[in-house]
């Protein structure tokens, strides 16, 4: 593999910075660091050519440990400072790097305007369901009474749900990985990287300080394939130890059923297909949501629930900028400067 | 079609004139020196546009000319009300015109609470011209005048010199014939009174129907309807027998050039665009609406050919960060606001200001704190552009004074941006934003460029520091895409040269020095303070910023033309401050300084330069008038 510019192709630790690593031992962030300077290798992506923008928490100290320009903002704005680096130079792969706190709480508005508007970045949501990096409060993907040191009889906020969240704010592509399944995880960072629009990913990373195993059924060898959904585009929604069990569509309801007990051949099964919104919000609410009839919750869908081709906003303005051109010509100063009306005094 | 109208009406106008020659006789023309105008009105009425159609027509006459729109916060505030009146004020003259006058010496009210909203600042034996149409039982009731009053009849304009003119229906007499609604041949209306003033005024036509003709062009019936009130009202001067007197102001005696007329923003927005073009650098412009700064947006999104790109963010916060985004991303990046917005940009000018990049923050100031009066003008921020940060921060502030300043102030913004690679606050206002005057434009030749150098590409593989400094303390401007110098910038504390974060605590000490070091460095490479007028030593220096120039000039003139030691100094740069300040002040008894604010720049004097000064503050929303600094000038010289 070569880089775009010929040289030398890089390696992930290419992408690794001088700066000691400070995440706590054992976080789920140096999972998705290794990762991501992965993909950019097998990517060929030169270092010089990528801009990661973060805000504020644990995983916003995510640029300094990559060897690309980088900025770590402020809390929640990530989002703004991406768009307008985009806008200024919009050949640059921009990453933003997020938090259930930092994306969601004081950036929830930033986040839904990027998704809406489109520009061609890719933000990468590391969800732990805390606040670490001011010490264990609640976070708003935290589930309902949960105790933390700020709410000592149990959190009244009922949670967000990110993917529902992005998908409400017209996201173009909507995806989800976990931190203990790094191959899965890759895929994912290579299809944000291929998709043309904003790409979001939430990344269930565990905070083994704060809230050790929030994602432990998620993870976790034993439960992992009764309670993980891994979807496919084109294929049946299966799952199950031994890929036993699948999901249809019964009367607009998910219904979980087993192929070969209940007579269904995987044809049967619910196809996924990336392209159809109105299935993506189903799948986004397999969300600790059962299954009325069978009183069972449903799976936890991973991969890319949705992705759709839309045009993205910097190409969209620079097109008006060429447009304005065509129309008024090229702006002259010194017509600028006169406007309209003069009269001369002599 | 148009173009046949202007043609059918310029032969009528040479044949009414000749044919009327005997009415003509009859009427008088008087030359007066200077005039203030006040158009007054329901918000409905169109009395901005009124009051700017004539400024226009105006200054194409050669007048000089200083306006200010007054106008409710509500954009249809309760209709015949009080709180509805929007007025548009204009001065002009044969000789220097510093402000929009104190007092007027013609009011055209529209309505009855126009007149009763304006009649405190008439003075007797001025001119009131009133459309009787707005003086009905419900006009004089929403008006709040007593049951059975009506000021046109009870003798309370006694002493005033009263037009009485049925404006409503000679709009709709005139338009009897025009397939319109009477509510749409009532927005007319404006049209006829505007008439009315260029007839007495001995003003032409042309320049309104040019407007026109390419607002309406589209719908025909409208355009044909405007012009058609125009030109009755035009002509209702001329055959009335009431009026027997017009009035011509003679062309200022004005520098030699060519000009404009131009309004605060409007200059703002093209010396930034200016800015970016001396600087060859894409003008970048991320802002959230807010009153009175939104018609930058505006105004700049017009400009797309000029390679601008305007960003309307979903917040202010947004608006600065993508700002602060583009300015990484190597454009000139601006973001505008006004005071609360300015305030929710607060922790964003900090970062800004940590990464040392290149960004103009305008704030057009209007009456605070918080929603304060949105409409109304004030220097309210100040302290807030000085201290409004958390930690040690201080950035440059810039001022403009006029609304054609706006043009400079931008500029000289924008060069202090790129080249000492800091955020930069300009502080403008809402009096100076929708203020026009005219202005003799520059050549663009004649402007010089912003030098600007990005970091070069590394070769040798040296590493780069981000955060190394040249002799003025100013690091370099490294664009993301650039071969080699792939580096990391944000909040935190950064250690001097290599910008890794760092919390050494000898190093946060050193930092926090040079930021301020390198803002006072600034000093060096801005012009020195300079009197507007007066001598350089004596009895007081009156010393101003921003939209307070006219005024406080004019009371100069006046004062040292009365025998008074006094001068005056208005100041761009308000941090740093000219290096020269400090002896300027030294070098008169008394200082003097009016402000629109409760002593904002009185508290910064006293405490940087260990002077006593004398405060002059109004917190009125309003301007200062030049009869009341005037006498205070005069109790404290004594």
């Amino acid at each position: 593999m070569s880089t775009t510019n010929g040289t030398i192709p890089l390696a992930a630790k290419d992408f690794a910075t001088g700066q000691d690593v400070r995440w706590c031992p054992g976080c789920g962030d140096y999972s998705i660091l290794k990762q991501v300077q992965t993909v950019f290798a097998e990517l060929g992506l030169d270092r010089d050519q990528v801009a990661i923008i973060s805000g504020i928490g644990c995983s916003s100290r995510f640029p300094y440990y990559m060897e690309t320009y980088g900025m770590h903002s402020i809390h929640g704005r990530a989002p703004a400072v991406a768009s307008g680096l985009k806008l200024a130079n919009p050949d640059l792969h921009v990453w933003v790097i997020t938090g259930d706190g930092d994306g969601l709480s004081i950036g929830g508005n930033h986040l839904l305007h990027l998704l809406r508007r489109n520009f061609n970045v890719n933000v990468l949501l590391f969800n732990n369901q805390i606040y670490g990096l001011t010490k264990g409060q609640y976070s708003p993907t935290s589930e309902e009474y949960k105790v933390t040191k700020s709410t000592p009889l149990g959190s009244l906020d009922h949670p967000v749900n990110p993917l529902a969240f992005a998908l409400g704010a017209e996201g173009t592509f909507i995806a989800r990985a976990m931190d203990r399944d790094p191959k899965h995880l890759k895929e994912m960072i290579h299809r944000c990287h291929e998709h043309q629009g904003t790409s979001f990913l939430e990344i269930y990373q565990n905070c083994n300080i704060f809230n050790d195993g929030a994602f432990f059924t998620f993870t976790d060898k034993e439960t992992k394939p009764e309670t993980t959904l891994f979807l496919e585009h084109g294929q049946p929604l299966r799952f199950g130890k031994n890929r036993e069990k699948g999901i249809r569509i019964d009367c607009f309801h998910p219904q979980i059923v087993d192929i070969e007990q209940d007579g269904y051949s995987p044809g049967d099964l619910w196809i996924h297909d990336e392209t159809d919104i109105c299935k993506a919000h189903m799948l986004a609410r397999f969300f600790d949501a059962p299954d009325m009839r069978q009183k069972t919750v449903l799976p936890r869908p991973f991969g890319v629930l949705y992705a759709t081709e839309r045009p993205c906003y910097e190409d969209l303005l620079y097109d008006q900028l060429k447009q304005a051109v065509g129309q008024k010509g090229e702006g002259q100063l010194d017509e600028l400067l006169a406007g309209g009306a003069t009269w001369e005094i002599g | 079609m148009f173009g046949l109208n202007i043609q059918n009406f310029s032969i009528r106008k040479v044949y009414t004139k000749s044919k009327k020659e005997s009415i003509y006789m009859r009427k008088t023309t008087e030359i007066q020196e200077e005039v203030t105008i006040k158009f007054a009105g329901d918000s409905g009425d169109g009395m901005q546009l009124t009051g700017s159609l004539f400024t226009e027509n105006t200054a194409l006459g050669g007048s000089d000319l200083a306006t200010f729109p007054d106008f409710p916060a509500e954009i249809r505030a309760p209709q015949g009300t009080l709180a509805g009146v929007s007025g548009f004020q204009l001065h002009f003259g044969s000789r220097e015109i510093l402000t929009p006058g104190d007092e007027y010496d013609v009011l055209v009210a529209m309505n009855a609470a126009a007149l009763k909203a304006n009649l405190g600042r008439m003075n007797p034996g001025s001119t009131i011209i009133v459309n009787t149409d707005g003086f009905d039982k419900k006009n004089l009731r929403l008006a709040k005048y007593e049951d059975g009053q009506n000021p046109l009849e009870d003798g309370s304009l006694d002493g005033f010199e009263v037009f009485e003119i049925q404006v409503t229906k000679l709009t709709r007499e005139s338009l009897k014939d025009v397939p319109l609604s009477t509510k749409e041949k009532d927005l007319c209306k404006n049209m006829f009174v505007l008439g009315f003033l260029y007839w007495r005024y001995n003003r032409q036509l042309d320049s309104t129907i040019e407007y026109l003709s390419s607002k309406f062009g589209r719908k025909p019936e409208i355009l044909d309807a405007n012009i058609t009130a125009l030109k009755t009202g035009y002509h209702y001067g001329e055959t009335t027998e009431t009026f027997t007197t017009r009035y011509n102001v003679k062309a200022a005696p004005l520098e030699k050039g060519v000009y404009r007329n131009i309004m605060g923003n409007e200059a703002l927005v093209i010396g930034l665009i200016t800015a970016s073009q001396k600087a060859g650098l894409p003008l970048f412009y991320g802002s959230y609406p807010i009153t009175p700064a939104s018609d930058i947006l505006h105004g700049l999104a017009q400009y797309k050919n000029f390679g601008v790109r305007t960003f309307q963010a979903e917040d202010e916060i947004a608006a600065i960060c993508a700002a602060i985004g583009a300015a990484y991303g190597g454009n000139l990046a601006v973001t505008g606001t006004s005071g609360p917005g300015l305030a929710l940009k607060t922790e964003a000018m900090g970062l800004a200001l940590m990464l040392e990049l290149p960004l103009v923050i305008c704030n057009i100031q209007r009456g605070g704190p918080s929603t304060g009066l949105p409409t109304k003008t004030e220097q309210s921020d100040l302290l807030q552009a000085f201290y409004g940060r958390n930690g040690e921060s201080p950035l440059p502030v810039i001022s403009t004074s006029s609304p054609a300043d706006c043009f400079f102030a931008a500029f000289e913004a924008s060069r202090i941006a790129l080249q000492h690679m800091t955020p930069v606050i300009l502080l403008s206002d809402g009096y100076i934003a929708n203020g026009a005057e005219p202005w003799k434009f520059p050549n663009a030749s004649a402007i010089p460029e912003i030098k600007v150098e990005f970091s070069k590409p590394s070769e040798n593989g040296e590493p780069f520091l981000p955060y190394g400094r040249d002799e003025r303390y100013v690091r370099e401007w490294a664009i993301p895409g650039t071969k080699g110098l792939a580096h990391r910038i944000g909040g935190l504390e950064k250690q001097a040269g290599t910008g890794e974060v760092s919390y050494d605590p000898a190093n946060h000490e050193y930092m926090v020095k040079v930021r301020e070091a390198k803002v006072e460095a600034i000093a060096d490479f801005i012009p020195k303070q300079e009197l507007s007028i007066g001598p350089e030593k004596g009895q007081a220096l009156f010393l101003g910023w921003g939209s307070t120039f006219g005024v406080i000039k004019s009371v100069a003139q006046n004062l040292l033309a009365e025998g008074y030691e006094v001068a005056h100094a208005h100041l761009r740069h308000l941090r740093p401050f000219p290096r020269n300040l400090g002896a300027m002040l030294d070098n008169y008894d008394k200082i003097i300084i009016p402000e629109i604010n409760n002593g904002q720049l009185s508290k910064i004097i006293r405490e940087k330069f260990l002077k006593e000064v004398i405060p002059y503050n109004k917190i009125q929303g309003v301007p200062i008038t030049k009869a009341e600094l005037n006498d205070f000038a005069k109790q404290v010289l004594g």
